[in-house]
């Protein structure tokens, strides 16, 4: 019997299991997909958001304000690397202005710290590479960058570190309470009790509301697709860029990536179908035509990998983070659209507090540790760190993705680290191995044998991300069955 | 062999131990660089570079008179390393390169079983091949699902690992490595439904798409591309569309192609990263280094040679190329540079780059110049000229994109030019 079970271990199922982690609670977290930071976690445009753009008063501007004053300290207990780069919002012209005022009112209704407007000639100062036409911007110094899955493989790591059960391969398809106790069946039919629940599944979570009892919530998925340059495109601008936003979000932007790149996007669709990822050749002609209208000298034969993420909208485009009406020891949380991600942190505190007042006891753990032992980044170490660690374990002197510079001791790691990966795409998000520019070219075939080695499984068994997504088909010439 | 340290510093070092980098260290050996003055770094367990998976026939008919498989042109240059007694370090990624205050290049390299190596030498050999476009540069709409391949890592899964990566292939991009692929996907079993290619004209060799599609009657289709990919987990299938002579596809042209893998040959760009990192300038055409006649860059003491300098057809080419690098090197440690005026070569037209860049005055050799076109020509002169003099006419029957064409100035032609440039241009009959 659980305490807690969280539903989804996106960024904010994470934070959440990783928050209950601190207190003498038995917690998993159940997720669908072969690994976390499967759903919108996975590909959004990693930025933390400064606060201006929310509506006052609303759900939304409170968990973005806060979340984004609690990342540095996440950010460092979990080694996850973030950057208050600052954000800026860019004026084509008269017609922008009043945008530009409403965002600073905003900003400072919300408490945005030191956000102001300056004129074309300051902002291009600060950012040279913009586009002639600006003729002002709103500059935010707090807005920041981060990778929303590492920071989720973090924050389940962490919270696995300190107790906390990962149950991948877990979609709930039926829930039932009695006697005080939820039980959660998996399509598998697994069983989990739990005291609590938390609804986190942030796509799905009105789906899985509705089977939890709370038939009220109706989100609508957004599609945006992106494209992520090479590095040599990643010094194009130092602050996160966007253009004024309108109805359908923040419009497409312009930024450098906590790893360097450059990442263009998002469009901004609404579809139907919630695992639609597909990209097309529309959408990137439109992010490719859009971002170079801040930055007309992006240089788009750079492109290493094009992307398309869905974002959870509701129809209010506010969060919902509450106690069920209708159901006890139930916290649903739905409708985590942008800025999710900067908000996750608080999400995450209030989601656990919301637990508190329905009676959950936190009794503090003496020895929970909020320091998570990160993979090594051999790519970003001197010459006497990269030596000391080769020393402790040859493996590390071994480079497997030349692009990324990635050691084998690090792919080691990724497969036995909390939270394990189980694939190739898995061991992509924790190491970076393939996510260069020959996309993977040259490091594939070695880090299959490192996976299928160490999962101690063969390697035609090794997937690319679970399921029926097998890399390899048989051996070559077997048996003559081929003849 | 001289003791490997943690520090240590060698007359030349030679980055990449594929065809290139094996013919140019024997080369600065043969031309007076003590073999124990020379250390080859090469990041795979074995030399021989990717011949070592290239397991068809047809290497080395320029340069043997005979057709070698890839393994066996490579051996015949890895013996000699091992004859003569240049030594290498294998397993060993070179991480760094940088120009000393003293003008010596530092180079930081790792590998388990040396850990982390800090080397000073005073002149380099750029050998570090290329690789292949992949689907994200390609920016391909679709799915992102298992089953996509560069045509190489598939050729290093059947040749090398033994594995298959599909049954059911679609190729985009007719390289010389797809062709190559398509053939041998056949061989082990697969079926290869389609090669299509963006251009109106293959990028391989005449001799590959006949042995490697028309004697295995797959079909090529010219102007085509994928359009997008379908499949969740596993590639189910592509669309592929007709494009346009602006290279856009075509509406209502698509067509549907059942398949579990799609292998991509659509092209190869040098390695430089290490280059661009010592700020050595680059050819923005060829993807390498800026080099004179004897495939010395723009900082001196490092030389460069094989596909990291521009992408070659064949690799008697390679080889050949390397020993100007090898013997320039070595040349370069007795003598260091002369007081030569560069003469600068430009490409006009459809040629689209000439390789040497430069031609340093006064000429001592005949100097070969090679260069690619960008589009199908037929019946075309190509002209050679200095100010207003002809230096070089010559006629070729026909010029493809994907096959490398030479044209070579003797030195005597070269003694009359005093300054100005050479171009290189065709005059079509």
């Amino acid at each position: 019997m659980m305490d807690v079970a969280v539903i989804g271990a996106g960024v904010v199922g994470a934070l959440i299991a990783r928050e209950l982690s601190r207190y003498q609670l038995d917690v998993c977290m159940l997720e669908k997909a072969d690994d976390v930071a499967m759903g919108t976690s996975k590909a959004n445009s990693a930025i933390v958001h400064a606060g201006f753009d929310c509506q006052p008063g609303s759900v939304m501007a409170k968990m973005n304000v806060r979340g984004n004053a609690m990342m540095d300290q996440l950010a460092r207990e979990l080694s996850v690397p973030f950057k208050r780069n600052g954000s800026m919002v860019l004026a084509f012209g008269e017609e922008d202005n009043g945008t530009l005022q409403t965002l600073l009112d905003r900003g400072i209704q919300n408490g945005v710290p030191g956000v102001e407007i300056v004129s074309g000639d300051r902002a291009r100062e600060l950012e040279p590479n913009i586009s002639g036409n600006v003729t002002a911007a709103l500059v935010a110094p707090s807005g920041g960058i981060v990778c929303p899955y590492e920071l989720t493989i973090a924050a389940a790591g962490n919270a696995m570190d300190n107790g906390v059960r990962l149950y991948t391969g877990f979609e709930v398809v039926s829930a039932d309470f009695a006697d005080g106790v939820w039980t959660l069946v998996s399509a598998a039919g697994d069983q989990v009790e739990a005291r609590y629940v938390v609804n986190a599944a942030g796509l799905f979570s009105d789906r899985v509301a509705v089977l939890l009892g709370d038939t009220e919530y109706h989100l609508f998925p957004r599609r945006g697709e992106y494209l992520l340059l090479d590095r040599d495109q990643g010094q194009m601008v130092s602050h996160t860029i966007f253009q004024c936003p309108s109805a359908m979000g923040k419009g497409i932007l312009v930024t450098p990536t906590v790893d360097g790149n450059l990442l263009l996007g998002p469009t901004s669709e609404n579809r139907e179908d919630r695992e639609d990822t597909e990209t097309t050749a529309d959408g990137l002609a439109t992010v490719a035509r859009l971002a170079a209208k801040s930055v007309p000298a992006v240089n788009l034969r750079a492109v290493i990998t094009s992307f398309t993420g869905l974002r959870s909208c509701s129809p209010g485009h506010d969060f919902v983070i509450e106690s069920s009406k209708n159901q006890p020891q139930l916290v649903e949380i739905t409708g985590i659209e942008s800025p999710g991600l900067s908000s996750a942190p608080a999400i995450a505190e209030y989601a656990v507090s919301l637990l508190k007042e329905m009676g959950l006891a936190l009794d503090e753990k003496a020895d929970f540790n909020p320091i998570r032992r990160p993979i090594p980044r051999f790519r970003e170490m001197d010459i006497e760190q990269r030596r000391a660690l080769i020393q402790e374990d040859a493996r590390f002197g071994q480079i497997i993705c030349r692009c990324e510079t990635v050691t084998e001791g690090e792919i080691v790691r990724a497969l036995h680290q909390n939270p394990p990966a189980h694939d190739l795409d898995g061991v992509k998000r924790r190491t970076r191995t393939g996510m260069g520019r020959c996309n993977g070219g040259f490091c594939t075939p070695q880090a299959v044998e490192i996976i299928a080695r160490e999962l101690g499984i063969p390697v035609e068994q090794v997937t690319k991300c679970g399921g029926d997504s097998r890399l390899l088909v048989g051996k070559t010439k077997e048996g003559g069955q081929d003849a | 062999m001289r003791e490997i340290s943690a520090e240590m510093e060698r007359e030349l070092v030679v980055i990449g131990g594929g065809p290139a980098g094996l013919a140019a260290a024997i080369a600065a050996a043969e031309n007076g660089v003590a073999v124990d003055d020379i250390l080859i770094l090469e990041r795979e367990p074995e030399l021989g570079g990717i011949l070592l998976q290239c397991i068809h026939s047809g290497f080395g008919l320029h340069r043997f008179g005979e057709e070698l498989t890839g393994p066996e042109y490579a051996a015949r240059f890895s013996k000699k390393v091992v004859e003569m007694g240049i030594p290498s370090l294998l397993s060993t990624m070179v991480l760094t390169l940088h120009q000393m205050e003293d003008g010596c290049k530092e180079i930081t390299a790792v590998s388990s079983a040396h850990g982390l190596i800090r080397l000073k030498a005073r002149a380099v050999v750029l050998a570090m091949g290329c690789r292949e476009r992949g689907r994200g540069a390609l920016n391909i709409p679709g799915t992102r699902p298992a089953g996509i391949y560069t045509a190489g890592a598939a050729q290093k899964f059947v040749n090398i690992k033994g594995f298959m990566p599909g049954r059911r292939v679609v190729i985009l991009g007719s390289g010389d490595i797809g062709l190559i692929m398509a053939r041998r996907m056949t061989l082990e079993g697969a079926k290869v439904e389609v090669v299509a290619e963006l251009m109106p004209y293959s990028g391989g060799l005449s001799r590959n798409i006949q042995q490697c599609l028309r004697d295995f009657d797959i079909p090529l289709l010219l102007s085509h591309t994928i359009t997008r990919i379908h499949g969740k987990e596993r590639v189910t299938g592509v669309t592929i569309s007709q494009v346009d002579e602006k290279r856009r596809p075509i509406p209502g042209s698509e067509q549907y192609f059942a398949c579990d893998t799609v292998l991509l040959s659509c092209g190869l760009i040098p390695e430089n990263e290490l280059t661009r990192q010592a700020g050595i300038p680059l050819d923005p055409v060829t993807g390498g280094a800026v080099v004179g006649e004897n495939r010395e860059t723009e900082m001196a003491g490092v030389f460069a040679a094989g596909n990291v300098l521009h992408v070659h057809d064949l690799v008697d080419f390679v080889s050949a190329e390397a020993e100007l690098a090898g013997a320039g090197a070595a040349r370069w440690l007795a003598e260091g540079d002369g007081e030569e005026f560069k003469l600068p070569i430009h490409p006009q037209g459809i040629i689209r780059y000439v390789v040497p860049q430069t031609v340093s005055l006064p000429a001592k050799e005949d100097v070969r110049l090679f260069f690619r076109v960008g589009e199908v020509v037929d019946k075309a002169a190509v002209i050679v000229e200095n100010g207003g003099k002809v230096l070089y006419k010559g006629m070729r029957p026909r010029l493809l994109p994907g096959e490398m064409e030479s044209v070579t100035i003797k030195a005597a032609a070269l003694a009359g030019t005093e300054g100005g440039q050479l171009t290189v241009r065709l005059e079509k009959r």
